[in-house]
């Protein structure tokens, strides 16, 4: 009798689908994640592959976000996150009390769902990176690595001729390319992007997903996305999270048209989300 | 069942008409209500800045006398040795008397040359002191010396008090009115800029005293109080909101620090008293002392209006720096802080004004004595504005009455500038995200 008393803990649903793939980027095994007492993820485990987007779905409050945060220990920034199991990168866990979360955040850049440059210029924004990590030697180099990163980020065009104006006044679309170039002027290893295009509207968007298109060929790109379509557009490799379970990985023509998990398929066909 | 879908639209319509006159009636109240909050409130400002300055803005001009003085070798120096001692402990006041006699030969009788020499300030022999004593070659010369007259005659020739009042009240005798005429007539009283007041310390002669030293003295109390409490109190700020753990320890310093807030100022100068003056031996009096408690005092407010500033930096500038792997460090320097500084100013400018106008902890630590000496230092003996005001308030000197509010004059005046400069400094580092 008591025993009902207590809230009833539905089981860990088995991921579906092959979650590992050849020479991995990074390796995530068991992943969970505590905030408070309440877990937002159980036991995920899932590859990250080179030069390849990894699109995370699902509805909202599947802790598809929480685990993109896991990947750059975001989280630590979160006082009551806890955040248990291997995430390998590099042959090391990056979770490890030795690993610096500067040097990780180096390798692993972030883009945020909301554009959100620093309230300076242009040319701040993106040479902030280069100069706390001491990637330029001299003020040309530094100049060469922000017309660069620019460039990637199919920026350098609309912005060479003012520099000098605050991030901020670019429109929303621009700020979020703007986050872009900050991040590749890092050059990191990965990129993750939490809903990138959620406040951007559709053409906008387009260029966006054609930014990412590109990047792939040089990064490993997670993206957590809303749009099924965006998943499907821009993603090699879709994940689908349910309630903090990850409920089938795959490859996204798999997935979106002939999904073996009953839940995925509801999802993608709109039943719920 | 359901009364609102069986009306027809018009009955509605009826219905809204009747809510929304209700409700223009209520706005119409609620509007007229904050119109009288508001004009009351200025009402009051300018009720007490009206009074203020029509008691004190008299005090900025004064009455001088024009006099020619003989720098009598006889009476400076005997013994003719120009010796230090014996220049610095002259009678000038018979200098003063002398030229007096012979700008007025027809009045005699001793009873009478003394309502004449009541007619120039008796502090005025000083200047001649100092004017000797640092030029010695004066003495055996003749020389124009314009000096303050007395306050009774500054008071009558500005009218405040009736040339017909009775004497006890006019406070000058007929004689006395009848010299102070003449000397009008012949161009040798005359209304200038009040040099005393703004260039001297206080004196028991109303027409001597000044607020410079006050004035000295709260720029040095108030200046070592911001260096103190902005960078301790910003420090404090970054490090509970930015760096330290959130536990029942960091939750006991966040109520100690809002309930410091509260305490009664008088309570920080006792602690003053004790701890400042009484445990480490610091001088009493001093600016010094006063900067120390005003920093305990305005420190909570410092640290609470930095916090909400800090707090007020939006999460994703944080993590957008974060996440380009800045250090925590880095973070807060480079992009928490300038966001954040103009709202500490805000706090700071909060803080200051307070200690502006703080009196109750400095009459503790002995801020309170009557200091001629205008304070060249942090350690000299010193009052300040407000002090200086409750000092003036209670004297006897009717005259005192205007140096009081000229007093509040010159203080409003400090804090409009100093405010002004907190704004525009803050202006400066506003900038938009």
């Amino acid at each position: 009798m008591l025993m009902n008393a207590q809230p009833e803990v539905a089981p860990v649903r088995a991921t579906v689908g092959d979650v590992t793939v050849p020479n991995p980027l990074m390796t995530c095994r068991n992943v969970d994640v505590w905030y408070g007492d309440k877990q937002a993820i159980r036991s995920v485990s899932i590859d990250i592959a080179r030069a390849q987007v990894l699109a995370m779905i699902g509805p909202s409050g599947c802790g598809k976000s929480t685990f993109l945060r896991c990947l750059n220990r975001m989280n630590d920034t979160i006082p009551s996150a806890r955040v248990t199991g291997e995430i390998i990168f590099d042959g090391r866990d990056i979770q490890n009390k030795r690993q610096d979360v500067v040097q990780l955040r180096s390798r692993v850049g972030m883009v945020f769902q909301k554009p959100n440059p620093f309230p300076k210029s242009i040319f701040e924004n993106v040479a902030y990176g280069p100069r706390i990590h001491g990637l330029a030697a001299d003020r040309s180099e530094l100049d060469e690595i922000v017309t660069e990163s620019l460039k990637r980020a199919g920026l350098w065009e609309e912005v060479k001729d003012r520099l000098a104006q605050p991030g901020t006044s670019l429109s929303g679309g621009q700020q979020q390319r703007l986050c872009i170039a900050r991040t590749l002027a890092v050059n990191p290893e990965v990129i993750l992007m939490d809903e990138p295009c959620s406040a951007l509207d559709p053409i906008a968007t387009a260029r966006i997903e054609d930014l990412i298109d590109e990047l792939r060929q040089t990064y490993a790109i997670v993206i957590v996305t809303h749009s099924m379509q965006q998943a499907a557009r821009v993603s090699q490799r879709t994940a689908y999270f349910h309630l903090g379970d990850l409920i089938e990985v795959g490859p996204t023509d798999k997935i979106f048209t002939n999904p073996s998990h009953k839940l995925t398929e509801d999802y993608i066909t709109g039943r719920f989300g | 069942m359901n009364s609102t879908a069986n009306r027809t639209s018009k009955q509605t319509q009826v219905l809204v008409a009747r809510s929304l006159r209700r409700r223009y009636r209520s706005e119409f109240i609620f509007r007229a209500l904050g119109v009288l909050a508001v004009s009351l409130g200025v009402l009051a400002v300018f009720g007490l800045f009206g009074k203020i300055i029509a008691d004190g803005a008299s005090v900025f001009r004064q009455s001088y006398v024009t006099l020619e003085i003989y720098y009598d070798p006889e009476i400076i120096d005997p013994e003719g040795g120009r010796a230090p001692e014996a220049l610095a402990t002259a009678d000038y006041q018979a200098l003063i008397k002398a030229a007096l006699r012979e700008k007025f030969p027809d009045v005699e009788g001793r009873a009478n040359l003394r309502e004449l020499y009541q007619l120039v300030s008796s502090g005025s022999f000083l200047s001649l002191q100092r004017a000797v004593v640092a030029n010695p070659s004066l003495i055996g010369t003749r020389a124009q010396l314009t000096m303050p007259a007395d306050d009774t005659v500054d008071m009558f020739v500005k009218g405040q008090v009736g040339r017909n009042a009775p004497v006890a009240e006019r406070r000058l005798t007929d004689q006395q009115v009848a010299v102070v005429d003449r000397m009008t007539a012949a161009g040798i009283l005359t209304m200038q800029l009040n040099r005393e007041f703004l260039g001297n310390g206080d004196s028991r002669d109303p027409e001597q005293a000044g607020v410079r030293g006050a004035l000295m003295g709260s720029l040095l109390t108030l200046g070592l109080t911001l260096l103190l409490s902005f960078p301790i109190g910003v420090a404090a700020a970054i490090y509970l909101e930015e760096f330290a753990a959130r536990n029942r320890f960091t939750d006991l310093i966040e109520i100690n620090i809002n309930n410091l807030a509260a305490v009664p100022s008088i309570v920080y100068g006792l602690l003053g008293l004790a701890v400042f003056i009484g445990l480490f031996g610091m001088p009493r009096s001093a600016p010094v002392v006063g900067s120390l408690v005003l920093t305990l005092l305005t420190l909570p407010t410092v640290i609470i209006a930095s916090r909400s500033a800090l707090k007020a930096v939006p999460p994703s500038i944080r993590e957008a720096a974060l996440g380009m792997g800045a250090s925590q460090v880095q973070t807060v320097m480079h992009h928490v802080l300038p966001l954040a500084l103009p709202g500490m100013l805000t706090g700071a400018i909060i803080g200051m004004a307070r200690a502006l106008g703080e009196s109750a902890p400095l009459l503790m630590i002995g801020m309170v004595a009557f200091i001629v000496d205008v304070p060249q230092g942090l350690t000299d003996a010193a009052t300040v504005l407000p002090v200086q005001v409750f000092l003036w308030s209670d004297l006897p000197e009717r005259a005192f009455i205007a140096r009081t509010s000229g007093a509040i004059i010159v203080l409003l005046v400090f804090l409009v500038v100093m405010n002004a400069t907190a704004v525009y400094l803050r202006n400066r580092f506003e900038k938009r995200w």
